[in-house]
Order: C-alpha cells, then structure tokens, then sequence
C-alpha cells in the first residue's frame, strides 16, 4: 500500500478494518468514555468519508446524552465561500485528534460579509471563541487587470480591506479570533511565468494579497492559516479540482479534507496553548544509521559523503532547529548510558550534543516507563510529548502504555524522517516571543538522567497482544551467512564474543553432537528476522556447555530468552545432559547481560581469572514457564506438541 | 482491493458486486443489496452532496474520472454501472 505522506496523514496509525463498525460500537455502548473513545478513533489517519462518519457519530453520542469529556469544547465559527458543510464535519471529527470537543456554525452561502458584521446573525449569536475565514480566490473581489499596475495595487487593497472589514466585525461583534486563510493559487495562467511579474494577472493580484494579509497579520492577535503553502506542498493542480468545485462547490478537492482539516485544529491547538513542547528522540536508527553498541562509533552511519549519513545529518539539523525555537529535547535508548553518550562526545560529524538535551535516558528498561519519567522530571504534561523511534514495537507499546504521547509512524528511509515529523505539526505555534527562545536554556541542556519511580502500563497484556511467533531451527545452509553475520556483529547481547567463520559455522552445523538454533520473531507488527544464534556443545558425560548465546537487542524485554532457554532445556533433556553450563566472558560492550544466567535461575559456580563467570542450571529444577508467543520448531528432534506444528523430522540425526 | 488498481476491464457482474461493497461501506448498511433500478430515493442518505462524495468515492476506488455531463446523465444504478464499465474497457 502507497500511502502519501500529506494527502493520507500518513504520519498517523492506518485506521484498521471495521471503522464503520467501530462507529457503531460507541453509540450502542453505554458512552460512558464516549470522549476518550472519539479521540482514540481519530487518532487513527482517516479518510475524507470516515471523518464524515466519525463527525455523525460524534452528533448522534451527543444527542444520546453521552459526554464528551475529557475533550475540551471549542466553537468554531466557519465563513466559507464554497460548501461548507463537509468541511465543518472535516474539522468536528479532526478537533477529536487534537483533544477538542467541537461545535461549529458556519456563515450562509455567499453570506460572509452580511454574517460577519450582523449582530444578530447565526454567527454572532453561536459566541464561537474562533472564526475560520475560509475565503479563497474566487471569494474576493480579484478581477484580474493585466498590465494595469494602478488597478492591481487598488484591487489588492480592497481585497485586503475587505478582509480586514470581517475581521475586525467579527472581533466586535462576538470577541472571536479570526484564522484567516491566505489564497492557494489556481495552476491556470493567462502568460506563463510572466504571470507573476505582470502586475494585475490574477497570480499577481493573489501574490499581492498572501503578502499583505501577513503583513497586516503580524502583531495582531487574529492567526494566519497558510493554505496557500499547504496547497503549495501537496500541488496546486491537486489541490485546485475545477469539477469538485462546479459539482458541488468544494474549494479544494475533497481528498485532501483530513489535510485541510487537521491544520486548521492544529492552530486551534496552538491558540488554546496545547501544541507540543518536547520531542523526545531514540538513538539508534533515529539520530544516526547503525546500533552503537554493536557497530562503534565510526560503523555508525551520520555525516557528510554519504546518502544514508546525510539523511541523518538532515535530521539532526531539523530537530536542531526545534532546539533553537524552544522545543526541550530529550532521549530515550536502550543502551549502556555510556555507550549512547559516546557519538556525541566522540563523533566529529554529530550535530546534536549532549547540551541540547534536557534529558538523557539511556537504560535498559521500558521506555514507556522512561517516558514518564522525563515528563515528570521536566515538569510537562505527557500531552506536551511528541516521541521519536524507528522501531513499531517501542512504538506500539508506548502509545498503548501512554496515550496522551503523540508517536508519529516513521518512513522506512531516514532521508524522509525530517519532512514526517514535520508534516505531522506537532509544534504548530501562533506567535513567537524571546520567551519560547528562553525555555530551551530553561529546561537546563544538562542531559541528566531522569529517575525512574514506577514502571508505566501493563507490559505482559502488550505483550500477549502481539501475537509473537518464535522460531526455531538448527543451523542450515540458508542460515548460514546471516548466522555468521550476527556472530560477528553482536557486542551487547553476546555472553561470549566468539567470533567464527563462516567456514566454522558450518562445522558446527555439520557437528552432529553440537546443539545450534538459529532463532527468528515475528510478530503482528512484522517480520523481526533472525533475532537470535545458540550454539551448545558437550562438556563431559552430562553437561551442556553453552559456547555461544548472543541474542539482538531489538527484542529485549520480549521474553525470548526465557523461549530458548526452554528449548535449550527441552534439547538437554532429550539427549540425557542433566546439566547446562553457561560462561559470561566480560567485555567493555556486555555489561548487559552480566546477569544474564542468575536471571535465568543459573547458580554461579565459579569466577575465573580473567572475570568471566560459570553457571550452571540443573535440566530437571527448570520449569517451562508460559510465554507470550507460539513456538515453532523445524528440523528438530523433539516430540510434537501442540505448539510445534511444524514438526518435521522425528528421525533426523 | 487491489486487484481493481490501474484499469483493466470489469464485466456488469463484478462491477456490481463491486459497487455493492462500496455502497454498504458508504451508507454503512450491511444488508443493502443493489439493483440496476434502485435511485437515489431508494436509499437513506443519498441526497446531492452524499450523491458528489460517492462518485468522488467510486473515482478514487476505480481509478477514473467522471465529467459533469455524465454524472447529470445518471439515472439510477443500472447507468452508473454501466457507465464504470464503459469506462473500464
């Protein structure tokens, strides 16, 4: 599926199957979180016609009785010279995203003017807190006069009067701010490119206008609405549709509704003081290409000379730039704290540095729970949040554990990371004073660790919901390059740090004492790949000795080792070891799994010389806990159960 | 879905059953059942507006195009078939 990144708000969760349904789920529930459940629907990226939908839900709970908090009312008047009705259903549904519980009135057709200056008209007698003066080009006396510079600058003039004029009613008459929308240009030129030079071209006369309107816009407390940028980003032969306009007047085409309408919430938002204030990033994949721990500091991939470290050179200069403007930075990683530090100290091509961030949070716990952590340290609401990472399961988990956060879906490419998070508006602002300048430093850049009090959110139930199948299977030839890959590669979760060959690993593969797994996750946010690599061997009459156990630190905290250390003791009971042996070698990159067999139930039994550590687990004290996932299991001699249906070969070695 | 991406011709049936599906998402009314006679009156909802953000709907849907002299010439269901499949070929 394509989705465009403006058009389909493709920053947003996809909507998942049975909207229709879940419409109806609210209205035949007892409403009692009527409002929560609106917000958390549109929170999904909805189509023109759900939004419509969404916006009928919301008119039928409301005549229910049912309450719309904890969504705040707004009123929102709507001055439109085009058909207003499904763009005041657009912005119901939407405002529901952005925490508002919306009502709006719009002006009569071709009645902005007359309803604007009426005391007594629809509008003024709504009391709306805001006015959308949804103009455009053909709403406003704009006759084009090519080559008559004296009538373009008088038709410019009054246009921009006559602006003024409804404005300055509307704030007399109900006290309203007005968003006043600049002018998307229609494709259609008279010359060509001598459209813009020529004064009185209707190019012209339009330019003229975006450029008066922010000039008498700025310092006044009315708010300029940039459609003329917005349909600038999305195309203006896109956004301009002659038919949709003829049919049914729509000002633009309707597709890009869900656009339209969330920009205008997000200066609502801005309006009442609820844009965002703090972006907190992940480490790896999201500032820099690469996982530290494992790559080092020059495998990781930022800086200049090529595209993928430009891309996230790109987006470090972006959220630099937030920086500037006042947005407190923060990190959350999953990663040794010193490690994480390391390219911001060390790397001579890091934009970012460790005095931009408030907040640094490098630890191996949930990130949901550090999450609350540095909103709480930062003294901001989890509603001020916005939360970076490029993997869907930190994703899903925090926005399930705290979902006030706002998470934007990141793009696969990182060149585009940079045009999302910018595209999702998050830090929409109205005005911007030396204040905004000041908070950054106030929120102090000393990248201090935030304390973690409590663990946030059910991880188990998150978990469960996944729906992960682990897989397992000896070493093979398809395997092989992939295993050694990871032999090769893994720093952090590696007891041991034995590198081999490729040639090595199939040795082990054809060593029909040696017991080796490859294991791979899925899960129902994806395919994780090969996420972990075994390799066990005979030690004296009944022991298993563990040589390699190395697992990647995308899927901590997911319970897989627990399902190979159950697979592991399944095998040694097979084959008579009662016995597992484990050695955790120490190097400057493990300090992750330094406990990782007295997790396990392991008994030290030993600490040598050089540091490393001997553990021992007894096969018969294991007990097979249940774990949040289904088992497969492939080329293995074990006997079937109910989860191993893929069992294939109970004959094989 | 996807297999309606791009045009590649349709015959009345699929084209119908297609439609059906579109129209019992849009008029959320999983029992509604089409006929080539059903008009706008038929169906709880349908007025002009609904009528624009259908055929808005069934362009996205079928990758087409109507012009306003075909969609004034639409008459009940039956027409609006055979006009996608006319325009599918």
């Amino acid at each position: 599926m394509n989705r465009d990144l403006y058009r389909d708000l493709s920053w947003l969760p996809a909507c998942p199957p049975g909207f229709n349904r879940l419409c109806r789920g609210m209205l035949e529930s007892s409403g009692e979180s009527f409002g929560a459940e609106i917000r958390q629907i549109a929170n999904y990226a909805l189509d023109d016609n759900q939004l419509l939908r969404l916006a009928d839900t919301i008119e039928a709970g409301l005549a229910n009785g049912y309450s719309s908090a904890p969504l705040q009312p707004f009123r929102l008047g709507v001055a439109s010279n085009g058909t207003s009705e499904l763009i005041c259903k657009g912005i119901v549904a939407t405002a529901a995203r952005h925490g508002f519980a919306l009502s709006c009135v719009a002006t009569g057709y071709d009645q902005v003017l007359q309803d604007s200056v009426s005391p007594d008209s629809a509008l003024t007698r709504f009391h709306p807190d805001a006015v959308l003066i949804a103009l455009d080009w053909r709403g406003l006396p704009l006759l084009p006069c090519p080559g008559d510079a004296n009538a373009a600058q008088s038709t410019i003039e009054s246009a921009l009067d006559y602006l003024d004029t409804i404005r300055n009613a509307i704030r007399q008459n109900t006290g309203a701010v007005s968003i006043v929308q600049n002018l998307a240009a229609p494709p259609e030129t008279t010359f060509g490119s001598l459209d813009r030079i020529l004064e009185g071209t209707l190019r012209f006369l339009i330019d003229g206008v975006n450029a008066g309107l922010a000039k008498r816009l700025r310092g006044s407390s009315d708010v300029l609405y940039d459609v003329a940028g917005l349909a600038g980003t999305v195309g203006l032969a896109n956004w301009n549709s002659p038919s949709e306009w003829n049919l049914a007047k729509l000002p633009f085409a309707q597709v890009f509704l869900p656009l339209y309408a969330d920009h205008v919430c997000r200066l609502l938002a801005a309006l009442r003081g609820r844009s965002r204030r703090s972006l907190i990033l992940d480490l790896d994949n999201t500032l820099w290409g690469g996982v530290i721990g494992d790559d080092g500091l020059m495998g990781i991939q930022i800086g200049s000379g090529d595209a993928v470290g430009e891309a996230y050179l790109a987006f470090q200069q972006y959220v630099l730039s937030l920086r500037n403007r006042g947005i407190v930075l923060a990190v959350s990683s999953k990663n040794e704290d010193e490690t994480a530090r390391m390219p911001f100290r060390q790397h001579p091509d890091m934009v970012l540095h460790e005095k931009d961030f408030a907040i640094f949070q490098a630890n191996w716990s949930d990130k949901a729970s550090n999450i609350r952590a540095i909103a709480d340290t930062l003294g901001l609401g989890l509603n001020a949040m916005v939360f970076i990472d490029d993997t869907p399961f930190e994703r899903n988990l925090v926005r399930e554990a705290l979902p006030e956060v706002a998470i934007p879906e990141m793009p696969e490419d990182p060149a585009d990371y940079a045009r999302t998070l910018s595209a999702a508006g998050y830090f929409e602002a109205v005005n911007f004073s030396e204040e905004d300048i000041k908070r950054a430093s106030y929120y102090a850049g000393n990248a201090q660790r935030a304390t973690l009090e409590r663990q946030v959110g059910d991880v188990a139930t998150y978990l469960a919901s996944l729906e992960m199948e682990i897989d397992f299977r000896p070493f093979d030839e398809a395997g092989r390059a992939r295993i050694t890959q990871l032999i090769n590669k893994s720093n952090q979760f590696n007891l041991t740090t034995r590198r081999y060959s490729e040639a090595q690993v199939a040795r082990f593969e054809a060593d029909a004492n040696a017991l080796t797994l490859q294991v791979r996750l899925r899960d129902k946010l994806g395919d994780n790949g090969m996420i972990s690599v075994v390799i066990c061997s005979p030690s004296g009459a009944d022991v298993w000795e563990i040589d390699t156990w190395l697992m990647s630190c995308r899927v901590l905290g997911r319970r897989v080792e627990e399902a190979v250390l159950q697979e592991l003791v399944d095998h040694a009971k097979r084959r008579g070891a009662s016995r597992l042996r484990g050695v955790y070698c120490p190097t400057n990159r493990n300090k992750i799994v330094e406990q990782h067999y007295a997790k396990l139930g392991f008994t030290q039994i030993q600490t040598r010389e050089d540091g490393s550590t001997v553990w021992e687990l007894v096969v018969a004290s294991a007990h097979a806990q249940p774990l949040p996932m289904v088992v497969r299991r492939f080329g293995c001699e074990l006997v079937p159960s109910e989860l191993n249906e893929w069992f294939v070969d109970p004959t094989a070695t | 879905m996807s297999q309606q991406s791009g045009k590649v011709g349709i015959d009345r049936d699929e084209c119908e059953r297609a439609l059906g599906e579109v129209f019992r998402e849009f008029f959320d009314d999983d029992s509604l059942v089409l006929r080539p006679e059903m008009t706008a009156q038929d169906i709880d909802g349908w007025d002009s507006l609904a009528n624009i953000r259908l055929l808005l709907t069934l362009e996205r849907k079928f990758h087409i195009k109507f012009s306003a002299s075909e969609v004034g010439g639409l008459k009940n269901v039956g027409d609006l078939v055979a006009l996608i499949v006319s325009k599918m070929k």
